[in-house]
């Protein structure tokens, strides 16, 4: 193995780019987070909580906490200039209607046509919980996913059908890994960039998915 | 001479039969009406009252709040979103040992579903859940679907209740609310909601001192407002 995978880092920071200014943007709880710490204060991206909060700010300074004020997380947060806050069917009125340019979410496994698995194992023993997810998945916009590339035990996360208990149908339109970056679309699975010196060839073998270039 | 303001929950809440169902406000730590869930307890334990169904996000933390009202083991069926936390071992170890039935609903459908008891909807179309498992019944047959100009949709009906708690920032004699910040989620639905609301607040002002342009819940919508002593919003 001749390449380095992405940190999460630099995930984030490339979601964060890919990011235009101006855009209403719903970041999910876990690894999306990180992308607001890559997003230029000038760019004025707009985050959105959906507990009820547009133009969310980030964490306060330790001591002026107010826990009237939490992200979807139930983190304290803090409220930028322009900011707003409004009740929850307003709230979700947003993500369902596609008025939310992009959200970003975590993932347990997306399909090549885009199916998103992120909101519980199947597993009996664990009590389900499903918040927001579902809301997000299927009404903003876009909804790009961040995850790394592999489980823990190395198996692809990116699948030709999910295994685990479906968030949305066909609703993924981008996923940033720690090895590529993929685009889906009904006609299947392509990729846009891969970290230097994997091959396509090679992130087929590690997949386990037959891919082509984007470009 | 219109006047909703009473001293207690008991005041508030003069009849309460088994089964009844109950919205009570708040998301995480912001909204959730402490104080009035604490009375209630009271009553409950009074009149033995039992067999409730409880609508809410999350499903309690820790002790107090909502969580204790699960510890009555009053408590028959809950609605809400998410019902895990890392401290939400009172629901946890009811529903393991099958005390606590659970209808696990998308957060924006659960909060539709509100929304549309408020406002006299039959049931309406949700591309929400869609080709998932929460399009189920709880006996596992598929929710009714329709196709709506090429997009795939989920029949889903409202969520009424005899009783919704929630916490308010400000208030005046005829109802009428203010909230403070994110702790606004759930209160201006269920409010209208349910058959009788109580919201607590921590400022009762003189009609016509809350600015009308303000005023986030109009007290059409509210039956009873209690004063509790304002707590920090500096710890959770």
């Amino acid at each position: 193995m001749n390449y380095k995978t992405r940190t999460k880092d630099a995930i984030a920071a490339l979601i964060a780019k890919d990011i235009p200014a101006g855009a209403y943007v719903n970041l999910g709880i876990g690894m999306p987070v990180m992308v607001a710490n890559h997003i230029p204060a000038e760019s004025e991206v707009c985050l959105h909580s959906e507990n009820g909060i547009l133009g969310m700010g980030p964490t306060p300074k330790k001591g002026e906490e107010d826990y009237d004020l939490i992200n979807a997380g139930k983190q304290p947060v803090t409220l930028l200039a322009g900011g707003s806050y409004f009740h929850h069917t307003d709230s979700f009125a947003m993500m369902r209607a596609g008025h939310l340019d992009i959200c970003v979410l975590g993932a347990f496994q997306v399909s090549t046509h885009g199916d998103l698995a992120n909101w519980h194992t199947g597993l009996p023993e664990d009590i389900p919980a499903v918040g927001g997810a579902m809301d997000l998945a299927i009404g903003a916009k876009q909804t790009w996913v961040m995850m790394d590339l592999l489980t823990k035990s190395g198996q692809s996360k990116i699948v030709a059908q999910c295994t685990y208990p479906l968030t949305g149908l066909g609703c993924v339109k981008r996923v940033y890994t720690d090895h590529a970056t993929f685009e889906c679309s009904k006609d299947g699975i392509s990729v846009i960039d891969t970290v230097e010196g994997l091959s396509i060839a090679e992130l087929e073998g590690i997949t386990g998915i037959s891919l082509k270039s984007k470009n | 001479m219109i006047n909703k303001i009473v001293n207690s929950i008991s005041e508030a809440i003069t009849s309460i039969q088994s089964g009844a169902s109950v919205m009570v406000g708040g998301f995480g730590t912001a909204g959730i009406p402490n104080e009035l869930i604490e009375g209630f307890i009271q009553i409950l334990n009074d009149k033995d009252i039992r067999n409730l169904t409880i609508i809410n996000n999350n499903a309690g933390n820790g002790d107090a709040g909502l969580a204790a009202l699960l510890k009555t083991e009053r408590v028959q069926k809950i609605i809400c979103s998410y019902p895990r936390s890392t401290d939400s071992y009172v629901f946890d170890s009811l529903y393991k040992a099958g005390k606590i039935e659970l209808e696990l609903v998308p957060q924006g459908n659960l909060s539709e579903r509100i929304r549309a008891a408020g406002a006299g909807i039959g049931a309406f179309f949700t591309p929400t859940g869609y080709g998932t498992e929460l399009a189920k019944h709880s006996d596992g047959t598929s929710k009714e679907t329709r196709e709506i100009n090429g997009r795939m949709y989920v029949l889903e009906y409202p969520i009424h209740a005899d009783f919704a708690l929630i916490k308010a920032y400000k208030g005046d004699r005829w109802g009428n609310l203010t909230y403070r910040k994110s702790a606004r989620n759930f209160g201006p639905s269920m409010a209208m909601a349910a058959k009788c609301t109580v919201a607590s607040v921590y400022e009762i002002l003189e009609l016509g001192d809350l600015d009308p342009e303000s005023i986030v819940t109009p007290g059409i919508f509210v039956n009873k407002i209690i004063l509790v002593p304002e707590t920090s919003h500096k710890v959770p």
